[in-house]
């Protein structure tokens, strides 16, 4: 019967799952945590570069500075070192926004109070990759044309002709349907992960101390102090997919840029 | 241990897909990008680049301009060099005019000095050559006056006449030239 018990008390801890994403609307209304989290990470991107480039200082103040380094970052080592030519002036103000916006809102998932990385919901993450698959196409076409661009993306340089017909739909397949989902998927799936890592450390420590007992006053507070190992990995990984996201979408749009590779 | 599964079971039912499509999601999301970037691409990223490119010129343009206050520094230097080494030329060209002028001069105040003192000379010479043949005049007029009066004297043949005193003294000197030829 003792083994039962135990089995009845495990089975009384509900761990956090999917569930714990679908939050409901604040006062009844269909406007959740993410959404307001979303548009709170828009002005505080915004707000910060235009509040340090705001005087155009030639001997930059701190805050200026602070956004020199920021801007800097991805304008030369994101853009310039990998689309690189002239073209790379066009597509900052998207990698900028890009980084910055999925860097803010990954954030959140380690602020107090806040304590939700908005690219856990998926849907979110899918609209960014949808952005960066239409326009990373839509640039391969207008440069190429519709049939130089698909040869471009789908037929490998210096290949043998018997190979083709097994390369290209692989190609196709790779370069064309593949990329936003992987996109979107890693952010995801990252972002959900470690924020359902964290959840999980810090229910199972607290129903430890308080429904287990015994053993749980020492294996409750050890699981505490891993969370809080964990958060400061989770942010880690936040910085790490905000840099992998934007690197990759400048990469495909790199890609689409090409005269052939 | 059957309730256990069937519990798992409806919970399992519960759960909404972690990777479903929510649209009011997604278009928010699309929405607040696009205006993000609207604003990034409008206020931003066009000051940034303008502050680049400001401090690269300003930089670029402070540089250019320590070239050339450089380089104007070196002419000048170069000039005031040569400007120092023509003075000294000039200089030295003035002070071996000068020595030589000064040679000149000691050369010709020695040379007119000298001819000065030639002039005293012979003038001197003159002078007293004069002064000789009037002390002569006058001592034979004397010596001869005396001469008389002293022969006449002695004599005591009146000489008063002018001839006969003349021819007397003639012959006295006459003979005391051939006296004096004689010895």
């Amino acid at each position: 019967m003792s083994s039962l018990a135990t089995v009845v008390r495990a089975e009384s801890f509900e761990p956090p799952g999917p569930n714990n994403f679908d939050l409901p609307g604040f006062f009844g209304s269909s406007v959740t945590k993410p959404m307001v989290l979303i548009v709170l990470a828009a002005i505080v991107v915004f707000a910060f570069f235009y509040l340090s480039i705001r005087r155009r200082a030639l001997v930059p103040s701190k805050l200026q500075y602070a956004g020199e380094s920021a801007y800097g970052m991805v304008r030369n080592s994101i853009a310039r070192d990998i689309i690189g030519g002239h073209d790379y002036r066009r597509f900052i103000p998207y990698l900028v926004t890009l980084f910055f916006f999925i860097l803010v809102n990954n954030l959140f998932g380690s602020i107090p109070f806040l304590a939700f990385p908005t690219f856990s919901r998926a849907s979110m993450a899918y609209a960014l990759a949808g952005v960066s698959w239409v326009l990373y196409n839509a640039v391969g076409i207008r440069r190429h044309g519709f049939v130089g661009y698909l040869k471009l993306q789908t037929v490998p340089a210096g290949v043998q002709a018997f190979m083709l017909p097994l390369l290209v739909p692989l190609e196709f397949f790779s370069n064309i349907l593949v990329r936003p989902v992987t996109l979107a998927l890693r952010l995801f799936c990252n972002m959900f992960a470690g924020h359902l890592l964290l959840m999980l450390f810090a229910t199972g420590g607290l129903y430890l101390i308080k429904e287990v007992g015994g053993i749980g006053y020492i294996a409750g507070p050890l699981a505490w102090v891993l969370a809080v190992a964990i958060a400061f990995l989770e942010m880690l990984v936040q910085f790490l997919q905000a840099y992998v996201f934007t690197l990759l979408n400048a990469m495909y749009l790199q890609g689409a840029l090409a005269d052939e590779h | 241990m059957q309730t256990v599964v069937t519990l798992a079971a409806a919970a399992a039912g519960h759960e909404e897909n972690p990777l479903g499509l929510v649209w009011s999601e997604f278009i928010l999301s699309l929405v607040v990008f696009g205006i993000l970037l609207y604003l990034i691409a409008k206020f931003v990223v066009p000051r940034f680049e303008q502050t680049y490119s400001e401090r690269t010129t300003a930089i670029e343009g402070g540089l250019a301009a320590a070239e050339s206050k450089q380089a104007e520094a070196d002419a000048k230097l170069a000039e005031l060099e040569q400007q120092l080494a023509d003075a000294r030329h000039e200089a030295s060209r003035i002070r071996e005019e000068a020595r030589e002028q000064g040679a000149q001069i000691v050369a010709e105040m020695r040379e007119q000095a000298q001819a000065e003192a030639s002039r005293i000379v012979e003038h001197g010479k003159t002078q007293i050559e004069a002064e000789r043949q009037q002390a002569i005049t006058s001592l034979r007029a004397e010596v001869g006056g005396l001469a008389t009066g002293l022969a006449g004297r002695i004599v005591g043949e009146s000489l008063e006449d002018d001839a006969r005193q003349s021819r007397v003294v003639e012959r006295f000197l006459a003979d005391l030239e051939s006296g004096a030829g004689a010895n």
